[in-house]
């Protein structure tokens, strides 16, 4: 059987009994709304302005530095692997493509992107 | 092959024949039961994430000097399932002009997030839900829907804070996945495959914590950012951004994050204890038979929680930019020149005796977390007078 079906069962179980759990609450709760209730939480107050406000973009920049060392470990998996059968070629070519890596972090740091503020 | 060597497959193949023996077509009765299987499994683990509130309650209340729920039960034992029904019966709000799909997604993903890790997780060597060849990168990928499920739930909630605490938090999560991958390709290395079963049976002769301490503790540190938890827990600091993502979730939905958080944590001490503990071995005694294995992944499991939640008790909230500046300035280099060291050491002793090959590599791990440690004094002396410097500066010409 192939192994990926128990795989996809795991996740429609998983699925299933969160939405068992909260379709309980659902149940046996009350329902009662009311226009106060159900007003979003702003320390006491009457929310001002508008939700979705402007986010800092360094935000964006620690996506894109993630990414980019995202993707280099996935690439990494398969060197990490085989690395018992490859000997010292494989090992040195390795340590280049990350040192490579290790420099655009390094450029991203001295130009300052890494820094909160 | 019998009940006491091998009883997952013994019960599998008694029930198939059950559900043959009604005229069900075999391929159907095999499906069937792997879905009983994988109900038990999930039943198991909710009921252990209720007895889970109970162990958190009691520690932190130990850490504090105090004795925790006593009332309900023998020790409080009943103490979580009372709260789980007042979860359940408090009213499900739902905040006007919330987005009511993601909104209620959110905390049914960040569930399942966590369940579905334990489907390559092994408890014994012969009981586990599926082997697969790439069960480390399963790990991270199933990471990646619990960090997805925080991003939903702050964007959805119709509410500032929640938008804010939830970019916070998956700023962080994410920044802190880097190690954490890094040091999940430590274990390959040494074993050679992503299958968890083979990276238990690689830990044979010496477990991989003793060859690779600074990949465990960089993993611990990076696994404990990656659950949210103190002093990485910014998103539920009580006193800033009230409750961070949490805030517009009432009843079950917030208790599916709760529960969640806690099931995850005992999740990762598992998972350490598998990549650097040598998960269910211990000295022989898993081949006497898979009961006496389980037990002792549970214990490796529950002392890695343990560890997890002193580390919560003991330590200071650290601030957004503190954490992220250690992240991207400090462990990540860390964690990719370990890498390099490890591979580099790997291929250089690949013929010498195993205590040579052990011996060199834990020796590695020690100077570079000594070389890390002094640059990073260093750098924290020099900024210390730099502050030093200007302060006395500003203060000579008032």
């Amino acid at each position: 059987m192939n192994e990926w079906l128990y795989v996809a069962l795991f996740m429609l179980v998983g699925l299933v009994i969160p939405v068992g759990a909260i379709g309980a609450g659902f149940i046996f709760g009350p329902k009662k709304p009311n226009p106060v209730k159900q007003s979003t939480y702003e320390c006491g107050i009457e929310p001002v302005g508008d939700v979705w406000v402007q986010f800092k973009a360094q935000y964006y920049i620690f996506a894109l530095v993630f990414l980019v060392f995202d993707v280099e470990t996935v690439f990494l998996f398969p060197w990490a692997v085989r690395l018992g059968h490859l000997g010292l070629y494989a090992v040195v070519e390795g340590i280049i493509f990350i040192t490579i890596l290790i420099v655009g972090l390094i450029y991203t740091w001295r130009k300052g992107m890494l820094e909160w503020t | 092959m019998n009940l006491w060597n091998d009883p997952l497959k013994v019960a599998a193949d008694w029930l198939e024949g059950i559900f043959t023996g009604w005229g069900m077509d075999a391929v159907l009765a095999h499906v069937l039961v792997a879905f009983l299987g994988v109900l038990l499994l999930i039943t198991v683990l909710m009921v252990l994430d209720i007895f889970l509130v109970w162990i958190e309650r009691k520690v932190v209340a130990r850490f504090q000097d105090r004795i925790g729920p006593n009332r309900l039960g023998p020790f409080g034992l009943i103490q979580p399932f009372a709260d789980i029904i007042k979860l359940i019966i408090k009213e499900d709000t739902t905040p006007d002009g919330a987005d009511k799909v993601v909104y209620n997604l959110a905390p049914i993903l960040s569930m399942m997030s966590v369940l579905i890790v334990w489907a390559v997780v092994p408890l014994a060597p012969v009981i586990l839900g599926v082997d697969l060849n790439v069960g480390v990168l399963f790990l991270i990928a199933a990471g990646a829907i619990g960090t997805l499920s925080i991003i939903m739930a702050g964007w959805s909630s119709n509410n500032k804070f929640a938008l804010i605490g939830g970019f916070r938090q998956v700023a962080m999560m994410v920044a802190f996945e880097i190690p954490m991958l890094t040091m999940l390709l430590i274990p390959t290395i040494f074993a050679g495959s992503m299958n968890m079963n083979d990276i238990i049976q690689a830990q044979g002769k010496v477990w991989f914590f003793l060859i690779s301490p600074l990949g465990a503790l960089i993993f611990l540190i990076a696994a404990i950012a990656e659950l949210g938890r103190a002093p990485f827990d910014l998103a539920e600091g009580e006193s800033e951004l009230v409750a961070g993502f949490n805030i517009e979730y009432s009843g079950m939905k917030f208790g599916m994050f709760y529960a969640g958080e806690l099931l995850h944590a005992m999740t990762f001490g598992g998972i350490w204890g598998i990549l650097f503990f040598g998960g269910y071995r211990f000295f022989g005694l898993e081949q006497v038979s898979p009961f006496l294995a389980i037990p002792i992944f549970l214990i490796k499991a529950l002392i890695g929680y343990w560890i997890i939640m002193w580390v919560k008790y003991t330590m200071m909230r650290i601030r957004i930019d503190q954490m992220l500046a250690f992240n991207w300035m400090f462990l990540t280099p860390l964690s990719f020149v370990l890498l390099m060291v490890t591979a580099l050491m790997n291929a250089l002793l690949a013929e010498s005796p195993p205590w040579v090959y052990g011996i060199s590599m834990f020796l590695s791990n020690v100077v570079l977390a000594w070389i890390a440690l002094e640059i990073a004094r260093r750098v924290g002396r020099r900024q210390r007078e730099k502050v030093e410097r200007s302060k006395q500066f500003a203060e000579a010409h008032h």
